[in-house]
């Protein structure tokens, strides 16, 4: 257990407060807690085969008090990475970003840039719009070319006995608990879900993916 | 006189025609024209697979780590995966493996590239007793597959106490369409 304490350098403080980090809920000191912090990203296949679907999760550990009042970020950009080659680059990108109560899609397009900068790629031809769920409101859902749409407050379909997980790496305990306790039952986040044709991303076989916040 | 009144009303007409049109138009458009979208976003937050910055970068390097593009993650943290799988889990002493099949080295190469592969051509899950690493369902237990790739050993049966948080779903069940994830609470 020393050792599990040294490596994450969480310690005892880790018992006071162990929302510190989990899926990749508050990961690193840049953006915790912020209107850019990823918690989670999901890509699987639709309830029709031939899509396939992206969720990315920000702004974790809402509760349902706070999540009435919680935004988009307007300055900040979310971008899945497709890379369909097997170089760790990506080929392809699906970009969401928010202005004025809707959630603005742009992609799958193959970007003017690739890496950690960004522009808007608005002269893509894919695209999409919808209006962003109010909390307490029936998911509004936007279609277009094939493609679907969501963004909105979600339940955190993160599950992890984070508690004791904590407490394990605090020395305070040697093992999880039977059953254990889902630190993240009843807390929400920030989603962003889009469905897509698997034609429009490469179409069959292996892709690699991952998710990107980007602050203007 | 007369047929200037009549080409008056022709253009004011087609004035009217133009200006209905470009309202129709208007409506019609799904690209949105009106936003401001200039300017250059730059990288804060990335994410692939889940817990990884968490629990294989030590604290002083989670920022650059997170602003590192996938293409170089390898070469730049694959040695301190290495490092912080081996004093983390004892599972990996003495050339142990994972059930993977794979050593500390061959795990943490898999590891530090932070991208999630995903199939095209069927089953998407993180594992489900058969497919491994084709993707990432709601309802994948990621943290328990975790858990027992790094401390269960070569059968998944090395620290039992360590390797499963038995929690096992969520607190909400998904839904069977589009958007997927549940309502808020």
């Amino acid at each position: 257990m020393k050792n599990l304490k040294k490596v994450l350098g969480i310690g005892i403080v880790a018992a006071a407060t162990f929302f510190i980090v989990a899926a990749d809920h508050i990961d690193a000191p840049a953006v915790q807690g912020g209107s850019s912090d990823i918690t989670d990203f999901y890509a699987f296949q639709g309830a029709n085969a031939s899509n396939l679907v992206f969720a990315a999760n920000i702004q974790g550990l809402l509760s349902p008090a706070n999540t009435s009042t919680a935004t988009f970020d307007e300055n900040v950009l979310v971008e899945f990475n497709i890379d369909t080659n097997g170089d760790y680059v990506e080929d392809l990108v699906i970009q969401a970003i928010p202005r004025d109560g809707k959630m603005y899609f742009f992609g799958p397009v193959a970007p003017s840039q690739t890496g950690t900068s960004s522009n808007v790629e608005t002269s893509a031809t894919a695209t999409g719009v919808v209006d962003i769920t109010a909390y307490d409101s029936s998911a509004n859902i936007a279609t277009n070319s094939g493609m679907s749409f969501f963004a909105g407050p979600r339940d955190d379909p993160f599950f992890f006995d984070f508690a004791q997980y904590s407490e394990i790496i605090a020395g305070n305990a040697s093992s999880f608990n039977m059953p254990g306790s889902d630190t993240f039952a009843g807390s929400n986040v920030m989603s962003i879900v889009v469905e897509v044709p698997k034609a429009m991303i490469g179409g069959s076989g292996n892709i690699n993916t991952w998710v990107v916040t980007k602050r203007k | 006189m007369k047929t200037i009144k009549i080409l008056s009303v022709i253009a004011i007409s087609l004035l009217a025609f133009n200006c209905s049109n470009d309202d129709n138009e208007m409506d019609q458009i799904i690209t949105p024209t009106g936003p401001d979208f200039s300017g250059t976003y730059t990288q804060d937050d990335q994410m692939g697979r889940p817990a990884v910055n968490t629990v294989f970068v030590s604290s002083s390097s989670k920022d650059m780590f997170n602003v590192t593009t996938p293409a170089t993650q390898s070469a730049a943290f694959q040695s301190m995966f290495q490092t912080n799988l081996l004093a983390l889990s004892p599972a990996y002493a003495d050339g142990g493996m994972n059930a993977l099949g794979q050593d500390a080295a061959a795990f943490t190469t898999l590891l530090a590239t932070d991208v999630l592969g995903v199939s095209l051509d069927g089953t998407t899950t993180f594992y489900d007793g058969t497919n491994v690493l084709t993707g990432r369902a709601l309802a994948d237990d990621v943290i328990t597959v975790e858990l027992l790739l790094i401390f269960g050993g070569e059968d998944f049966t090395e620290n039992p106490g360590l390797s499963n948080d038995n929690v096992d779903a969520n607190d909400k069940d998904f839904l069977p369409s589009f958007p997927y994830l549940a309502s808020p609470w």
